[in-house]
């Protein structure tokens, strides 16, 4: 269940790729934290995330989560940005036999779930060719 | 440190027990273990339960548990790590007796996961993932193992027939286990041709739904002479540590850091190598699964661990065997009960009780046992006393 309270405050990450740099060790944390893993430090800055980034890994999934069934089929991967942040995602608009581990890709605003006929449209971003 | 003894174990024959309530389940394997011991008095009970309020709307376990097996006033806490709730909710229970603050401890682990469809299953578990940065984006659990075993498969040159060759040595084990959920031999060719699940992993890579539940009694090795016949397993050592819940944050999806890090502080506490160890219980969630922890547990080098199934050398007469019980994936996998199984399956080992899954000479065990994706990993060490 999509609760809107949930959904609105991730929106700076999954609408605008809101990321948060360590003014202390340089280390991005997508989504932001409070703290950093490396070397402790509390102060971030934000910074926005680039569009495009390299394929890490992926997969197909066949058997999913009910609110994806109506897409099953559908391809999955690890995305790295070139500030070294990783994030998983759909890969959308491209055969699934032309996937490759390393491509390079492109991150759009997409919506990615649907809480029945009634409920909270979800949107985020999606792995694209990139054009 | 007061050293701390196995000296009863319980099981039930694990699979889709319908007819067997959540709570019933748990008494059942509490009085098992009970009935190798002579133990009238339980100090406390931990219990490991991934996710009671999902799988059939209860929480509040310790206390239940308690009340149905017929206990008061004692101390009854659930212990929760995702799928190594079992191993955790051991380590919580050694913890008390070594310690000096409690002398006769229950830990059991219950998982009834068939109440709820294929859909609420799958929900359940995905919540051991990061449900707002995995899970949001049609992340499933298969789905995060399969990632692992595409990156593994593409680093190291594994084949398909490798990766098929954990399922099937386990259920060729598990063959030989009566509790086993699922005992039947399946071939290569039967993993590689079944249902695609997550490209790569087929189900036959998957451990199964479960519902089972497993409990042990510890006191101090002091007292287990007097209190049961059966030959006392002392845990020799007992770590835990915790990795990135995402698997997009880890430095490699190809080795599992928390599992490297609880058995390297396991091993240290018991004074022995990993060559040291006869026989080992894994967490094989999936088959990929089994591979990287051979590896990180430091069985294997880095990319070793696909060929080394293969041939053979996990096997019972292998040269480190792994998962003589048939393991999560034929043995089945009630995840807040399969910590405490496992450790099960070592005191056999180590009593020289498990039958045709005899490992020979077995005088050192360990168990590996992991939550989510390797977000957390509970080892432990044990030896005959």
């Amino acid at each position: 269940m999509m609760f809107p309270a949930r959904y609105h405050r991730e929106m700076p990450h999954r609408y605008r790729m809101e990321a948060s740099k360590c003014k202390k060790c340089g280390a991005v944390y997508f989504p932001h934290r409070l703290i950093c893993r490396e070397c402790k430090g509390r102060e971030f800055e934000t910074i926005t995330l680039s569009e495009r980034g390299k394929l890490l890994s992926y997969t197909v999934i066949h058997t999913p989560a009910s609110q994806f069934k109506d897409i099953a089929p559908y391809a999955l991967g690890i995305l790295e940005t070139k500030e070294g942040a990783k994030l998983t995602a759909q890969i959308v608009d491209l055969p699934y036999e032309e996937i490759r581990t390393g491509m390079e890709l492109q991150i759009e605003f997409r919506r990615v779930q649907t809480d029945g006929h009634e409920g909270v449209l979800a949107y985020g971003y999606k792995l694209v060719p990139v054009m | 440190m007061r050293d701390v003894a196995i000296i009863g174990v319980g099981l039930q024959k694990w699979g889709e027990l319908w007819e067997k309530s959540f709570r019933d389940l748990f008494v059942e394997a509490a009085l098992n273990a009970l009935a190798e011991t002579k133990v009238d008095k339980l100090d406390h009970m931990y219990i490991g339960c991934m996710s009671g309020g999902l799988f059939v709307g209860q929480e509040h376990i310790g206390a239940i548990m308690a009340d149905y097996l017929g206990q008061r006033y004692l101390g009854a806490t659930r212990v929760e790590s995702a799928c190594a709730s079992g191993g955790a909710a051991l380590r919580a229970g050694f913890i008390d007796v070594a310690s000096g603050m409690s002398d006769i401890v229950l830990v059991g682990g219950v998982e009834k996961m068939t109440d709820v469809s294929g859909d609420g299953a799958t929900y359940a578990l995905a919540t051991a993932a990061d449900q707002e940065y995995e899970v949001y984006n049609g992340a499933t659990f298969p789905g995060l193992y399969a990632l692992m075993a595409r990156a593994y498969m593409e680093k190291f040159g594994a084949t398909r027939d490798q990766l098929s060759a954990v399922p099937v040595k386990n259920h060729e084990n598990g063959l030989n286990n009566p509790n086993a959920q699922y005992q039947m031999k399946i071939s290569v060719d039967d993993v590689n041709k079944s249902v695609m699940v997550a490209d790569p992993l087929r189900i036959l890579d998957c451990s199964p739904i479960t519902d089972g539940a497993a409990a042990l009694i510890l006191c101090p090795l002091e007292m287990a002479k007097k209190l049961s016949d059966k030959p006392a397993i002392k845990i020799i050592g007992s770590a835990m540590a915790s990795d990135t819940i995402a698997l997009h944050d880890r430095r490699d999806f190809t080795t599992l850091d928390a599992v490297k890090m609880s058995s390297m502080a396991a091993l240290k506490m018991a004074g022995k190598a990993v060559h040291d160890v006869n026989v080992t219980e894994v967490h094989d969630c999936f088959s990929i699964a089994e591979i990287i922890v051979s590896e990180s547990l430091g069985f294997f080098a880095c990319g070793k661990g696909a060929a080394a199934a293969a041939n053979g050398e996990t096997r019972i007469d292998g040269k480190f065997p792994i998962n003589p019980s048939g393991g999560l994936k034929s043995k089945g996998h009630p995840v807040g009960a399969t910590g405490v199984a496992q450790a099960i399956e070592i005191t056999y080992q180590l009593r020289g009780e498990a039958g045709k899954r005899q490992v020979k000479n077995a005088r050192v065990g360990m168990t590996q046992n992991m939550g989510g994706s390797g977000g957390s990993s509970v080892v432990h060490v044990m030896e005959v006393a």
